[in-house]
């Protein structure tokens, strides 16, 4: 016996296939324009000058923006001497120690951290770290992305430890070690590659984050010299070039995207092909 | 009293300095620190709360829920008002819906339904690349390339096919409601067809054999099985989208024109209240100026809060259930 499908019926189900379809390849080829975009006008306002000279005025020739890679480099160290340890030491608390109450507090507490807006992190590092000291600094925009980087690295120290068998902390405690010594020295290098390319996604996050630096960290068109000076960073000076009426001022912020997608696009995809072939995803 | 004082001391005792005893101290030690570390995150977010609620208490004081519902900002007078910043928030932010859905939910289709896993995967992968592009290069690439495109084709083709409604009405400057709330539909899009998906993955295969063992056709199973028991997890990664494009800042704030009107069309200028704080926090000067910006602020990481808990909610009902 056949069953007879009718015409509509067939129409219909190839039609909207079809269209899911179409779906897929629009949202995916929206990232190809972004990356092609970028890369014929960023490459074309490219130049050696862009990484070694500081930013001139509108007009003249062969500004660059050292200053502000710089001062992306140092404000994000900042974040990640702020976030990460934090970060690492609650994710242990949660895998390794905490009862399930406890537990489920600060697993709440860190999704709402997650979910917070990054300009009122912004306004957070403005009214910590800006109002008592009286100026804008690195260390306001480092503090600020710092908190922004907590989430991340509190969930995925958690779910790369819970990922590692309980087999192998048995064995160490049957050994007579210590369970501080069993999560340190057993347990945490069993997961680091999770861990470190864990905390990569999670700079690659903030690494372009704008938002919280605009009133924390503010802005610079020279050197910063210490921590505790007004900064430029790359997605700020993107900002700001971007909304300038000058042209030349678009190329450079052009240049200054390509340069920040790159380097994020490059850190995300690098952790991400260490997580996809990496021991905790194929043991399961 | 004296009797039992000999037997709490040796309870009291410290343990013996063996070695033992020092790793055993170690033991402490690590426990105490990370858990410290883990209360410290308690303490972040009450810090966050408490400063944002008493910085914005000026403004509380001064206006009252009278705040959230007057549209007058006016820094020069001292009166502030945040109706035009919630108007422009929820107009874009219903823009970015109203497109990403569709496009999300059915890219999610192929990729769950359809597609080879390893296809799919490969896929996914590149569309969840979206969501790690900073959100200023977005903004770039929507002044320079998306505005130009949408004065060129999308508006004279709005004007030609719904001139008629007041929403496509008036002249177009470029940046407006109407291009703030695309930059944001593209911006939300992965997160929709990330979780949508997972979500229908999670949808039991035997549903599926059954309805075409029964003779549905593909698109019958996927349409009246399959996105029925996904359904509250995909109004989940919806409600994630709204959360995002409220407190999506820097992309909106290059594109939406800046201007605290409210404005029916989707051609006029518009404010959201996160651009609103991005653009004039810094120059703020006043008590109640500022105030007025935390305050608003505040509204938002509420209103965010709100949704991201429900969104969380609705996610974890349909994975459970299909557990």
């Amino acid at each position: 016996m056949t069953m007879e499908i009718s015409l509509r019926r067939r129409v219909v189900n190839v039609l909207m296939l079809s269209l899911s379809g179409l779906c897929t390849v629009l949202a995916v080829s929206v990232l190809f324009f972004i990356l092609g975009y970028l890369l014929v006008h960023g490459v074309r306002s490219l130049s050696f000058a862009f990484f070694t000279h500081l930013p001139k005025p509108s007009g003249e020739t062969g500004g660059g923006m050292a200053n502000a890679i710089v001062g992306s480099g140092k404000v994000l160290l900042l974040a990640v001497l702020i976030g990460v340890p934090l970060g690492f030491l609650a994710g242990v608390f949660l895998a390794e120690y905490s009862n399930k109450a406890f537990a489920s507090l600060i697993r709440y507490t860190v999704d709402l951290l997650n979910g917070v807006p990054s300009i009122v992190i912004g306004i957070v590092g403005y009214a910590l770290v800006v109002l008592p000291m009286k100026h804008f600094s690195a260390l306001a925009g480092g503090v600020a992305l710092g908190i922004m980087m907590i989430p991340i690295a509190v969930r995925t120290t958690e779910e790369f430890l819970r990922s590692v068998p309980n087999s192998l902390r048995e064995g160490a405690m049957a050994l007579g070690a210590t369970k501080a010594k069993t999560i340190f020295t057993v347990v945490v290098p069993a997961a680091i590659s999770g861990l470190i390319s864990g905390m990569m996604l999670n700079l690659a996050r903030v690494a372009g984050e704008t938002a919280p630096l605009l009133f924390t960290a503010l802005g610079n068109m020279f050197w910063s010299k210490g921590w505790l000076q007004p900064i430029a960073t790359l997605p700020v000076m993107i900002y700001n070039y971007a909304l300038a009426p000058q042209e030349d001022l678009h190329q450079q912020a052009w240049a200054a995207g390509f340069v920040l997608l790159t380097l994020v696009l490059v850190i995300n995809i690098t952790a991400r092909l260490i997580i996809a072939r990496g021991p905790s995803s194929s043991r399961r | 009293m004296a009797s039992s004082s000999y037997i709490t001391d040796i309870l009291r005792r410290p343990p013996e300095r063996t070695f033992l005893g020092r790793l055993k101290a170690g033991d402490e030690i690590s426990y105490l620190t990370t858990l410290a570390c883990a209360a410290s995150i308690l303490l972040i977010v009450g810090l966050i709360v408490a400063e944002l609620w008493t910085k914005s208490q000026p403004t509380v004081q001064t206006f009252g829920w009278k705040f959230l519902s007057t549209s007058t900002w006016n820094p020069n007078s001292d009166q502030y008002g945040a109706l035009p910043f919630i108007y422009g928030t929820c107009v874009t932010s219903a823009v970015a819906l109203i497109i990403s859905i569709p496009l999300g939910v059915g890219a999610a289709i192929f990729l769950a339904e359809m597609a080879p896993p390893r296809l799919s995967n490969m896929l996914t992968f590149l569309i969840e690349l979206l969501a790690a592009v900073p959100s200023v290069i977005y903004g770039l690439l929507g002044i320079f390339i998306l505005v130009p495109l949408i004065r060129e084709y999308l508006v004279p083709a709005l004007r030609n096919t719904f001139g008629y409604l007041p929403i496509f009405e008036g002249p177009f400057y470029g940046v407006s409601m109407l291009s703030a709330g695309l930059v944001l539909a593209v911006m939300v899009v992965p997160f929709i067809v990330s979780v949508s998906r997972e979500v229908l993955l999670a949808v039991p295969t035997d549903q599926r054999e059954a309805a075409l063992a029964l003779g549905a056709t593909k698109w019958e199973t996927t349409w009246d099985i399959v996105l029925p028991n996904a359904s509250t997890g995909i109004l989940g990664s919806v409600f994630l989208a709204l959360a995002r494009a409220l407190g999506e800042t820097m992309a909106v704030t290059m594109v939406i024109g800046n201007t605290p009107k409210i404005a029916a069309s989707l051609f006029a200028p518009g404010y959201s209240i996160a651009a609103v704080i991005a653009n004039e926090f810094a120059e703020a000067n006043g008590k109640l100026y500022i105030s007025s910006l935390i305050f608003l602020g505040l509204v938002l990481f509420g209103l965010t809060i709100v949704i991201n808990a429900v969104a969380r909610i609705l996610i974890l009902m349909t994975t459970r259930k299909a557990a």
